[in-house]
């Protein structure tokens, strides 16, 4: 289970960083939202992978997953979302304002 | 338990969220109400950094959860100084502001406080994941301001701001995850405490998870080779706005000083010294480019936008020398080059106002009305950005080279310091001679628009006090510098003394 989240996280920072570098505002926006996915699954996976146990700690249970990354991650989500939609705002903003969704604001010629 | 220690962060967020609700109001009592409540919160520095001279290091737990499992608020020296010149900055650029441009958008005044609320976040915060969370209020207040009043230019800049600092947001999430599934806790002085006793097959992913810390907190500080974004960003942003934003990178700046200081001091074990080996180099080629950035400027928003990022190198060069000696002297700089700075652009747009077409280009223009304040300004302001005596730019500059003595890398330190100086000398004197002396003779009737010059005018007397109360300032700084080399007070302030 490790080697495939890891393999994943891996995949879509891959994925992220190659459409970031992107020359249009859309491709950057979805790079963005890539990496943000990768680094949410990196962080909950920092509490260690645990199938099947809850979150708290209590006498009768076999054990606990950590519930501390679960918090920090769903912070991060809440954050990213709102960047996102932020970042979208401001490429159609951008869009409308100089006639182009390039990212410098001019086609090459 | 104080509830001083959560003021700073209660105040400005109340005080938008009044502004928010309260928004159909007359812009006047919005006005009035923004500058009581940056007033209120000068009060409240100025109070905190009393509470914090003598050796007390206050802290304040949320919802009273101890430390490390809580959240906790620490404000020591640094901190307390670094909200006193935050808020004192503040005051100005609101003021110009005031005169007209927090009426070309919405919510002008609603995200001047949550920029304030964020930064007073970032610099009492006590744990990593905070940290992360305060950078994200005061990225997400500064993404408002920077685009407000609108304009192409302005948008274009924005959104190269905006991706670069959300990219940096997430290498920031996986230093800290880094961080989190090495030690078990975010804690700054937990970490402290821990570090020292980072099992050897970890110091890799641990050097690896500082580092990227440190790459984070170098994009905020706008270091080389990651000050790329800011030159646009502040040269096409409203003069009020850059002038705020002198303190932005300074926030980088402190982030940078706290990780080097209390997570890779000397204490840390095989940490010590993580990023000893890349500050100095990296801040003394920020100040080389960014000099010649000032040299190669072609209006004068760009060149000040450029002085911000040679005085971060100068500030971070003082830092790596690590020494008493130069943490007390980048303390002392600080608030220097964010004051003159913030100084600069308010007086550029001062100036472009009075050139009327050619606005702040390089380019020979009409003889301005009332020239020779302006010029007498734009003197003043060159002499404390540039660094000549008498002003606070020379004692701050003497004090690092000073401290830089003693450092084995002196030779270059102080080449690049003093050569540094003498170039932006010289851009300045070019820019003065091109406005003020080699003018058209007719005067350009075009009316010019109204601009304040006394917030300008207010920035540089914070100058002329820091030159005159150097020798109280620095004392202070060298205070703050001693605490900080003892990260071990932190640590027992923070954790109550456990072991």
């Amino acid at each position: 289970m490790e080697i495939l989240i890891a393999i994943l996280i891996g995949l879509l920072t891959a994925c992220g960083v190659f459409l970031l570098l992107r020359a249009r505002t859309f491709p950057v926006v979805l790079g963005l939202t890539y990496l943000s996915y990768a680094v949410n699954l990196y962080l909950f996976a920092m509490g260690r992978l645990t199938v099947g146990r809850p979150p708290v700690i209590g006498s009768g249970l076999p054990g606990y997953t950590d519930p501390l990354p679960q918090a920090l991650v769903l912070t991060a989500i809440v954050i990213g979302f709102a960047m996102t939609a932020f970042l979208i705002m401001l490429a159609l903003k951008a869009r409308a304002e100089l006639g182009n969704d390039h990212v410098d604001g001019e086609e090459e010629r | 338990m104080s509830h001083l220690v959560i003021a700073p962060l209660l105040l400005p967020l109340c005080a938008g969220i009044v502004l928010l609700m309260l928004r159909h109001l007359d812009i006047r009592l919005r006005r009035a109400l923004a500058l009581t409540a940056v007033l209120a919160q000068i009060g409240v520095a100025v109070a905190l950094t009393r509470a914090v001279a003598d050796d007390a290091i206050l802290t304040y737990a949320l919802g009273a959860w101890p430390a490390p499992y809580g959240i906790v608020l620490v404000a020591d020296r640094l901190a307390a100084w670094m909200l006193l010149i935050t808020t004192i900055l503040a005051l100005f650029p609101l003021w110009h502001a005031s005169h007209g441009l927090d009426t070309r958008g919405r919510h002008f005044h609603v995200l001047y406080q949550l920029q304030l609320f964020g930064l007073s976040g970032a610099f009492l915060t006590g744990d990593v994941f905070n940290l992360f969370v305060f950078f994200e209020v005061l990225l997400l207040a500064s993404y408002g301001l920077v685009l407000h009043g609108g304009g192409g230019e302005r948008t274009r800049a924005g959104l190269h701001y905006v991706v670069i600092n959300l990219a940096g947001s997430s290498l920031f999430l996986i230093a800290v995850g880094a961080l989190y599934g090495l030690y078990g806790t975010l804690n700054l002085a937990d970490l402290a405490r821990m570090m020292p006793a980072t099992p050897a097959e970890n110091l890799g992913p641990a050097r690896a998870a500082g580092l990227l810390l440190f790459a984070v907190f170098a994009l905020k500080a706008a270091l080389l080779p990651l000050y790329l974004w800011l030159p646009a960003a502040y040269a096409s942003t409203s003069a009020p706005v850059a002038a705020l934003f002198a303190i932005m990178t300074k926030v980088g700046a402190y982030a940078i000083l706290r990780a080097s200081t209390l997570l890779f001091g000397a204490e840390a074990g095989g940490l010590a010294g993580l990023l000893d080996a890349w500050l100095l180099p990296l801040a003394l080629a920020t100040l080389v480019i960014g000099l010649l950035g000032v040299l190669a400027a072609r209006h004068l928003r760009e060149q000040a936008a450029y002085m911000v990022v040679a005085s971060v190198g100068t500030l971070l060069a003082a830092f790596a020398l690590g020494s008493h000696a130069g943490l007390a002297a980048g303390l002392y700089y600080l608030p220097h080059s964010t004051f003159a700075a913030a100084a600069m652009f308010l007086l550029a747009e001062r100036i472009a106002a009075a050139r009327g077409a050619q606005a702040d280009r390089f380019e020979v223009g009409p003889r301005m009305t009332g020239e020779y304040w302006l010029g007498a300004l734009f003197f003043c302001a060159g002499i404390l950005i540039a660094g000549l005596p008498p002003l606070s730019g020379f004692i701050g500059k003497f004090l690092i080279l000073q401290a830089a003595l003693a450092h084995p890398a002196r030779a270059w330190i102080l080449a690049v310091v003093l050569v540094g100086g003498l170039l932006a000398l010289i851009a300045l004197a070019r820019v003065g001679s091109l406005f003020f002396l080699r003018v058209d003779r007719h005067r350009d009737d075009s009316p010019a628009l109204p601009v304040p010059v006394a917030p300008a005018v207010g920035l540089l007397l914070l100058g002329l006090g820091l030159t005159v109360a150097a020798g109280p300032v620095h004392d202070f700084a060298a205070q703050i510098a001693e605490q900080l080399l003892q990260p071990r007070l932190y640590i027992d302030a923070v954790l109550g003394g456990r072991p």
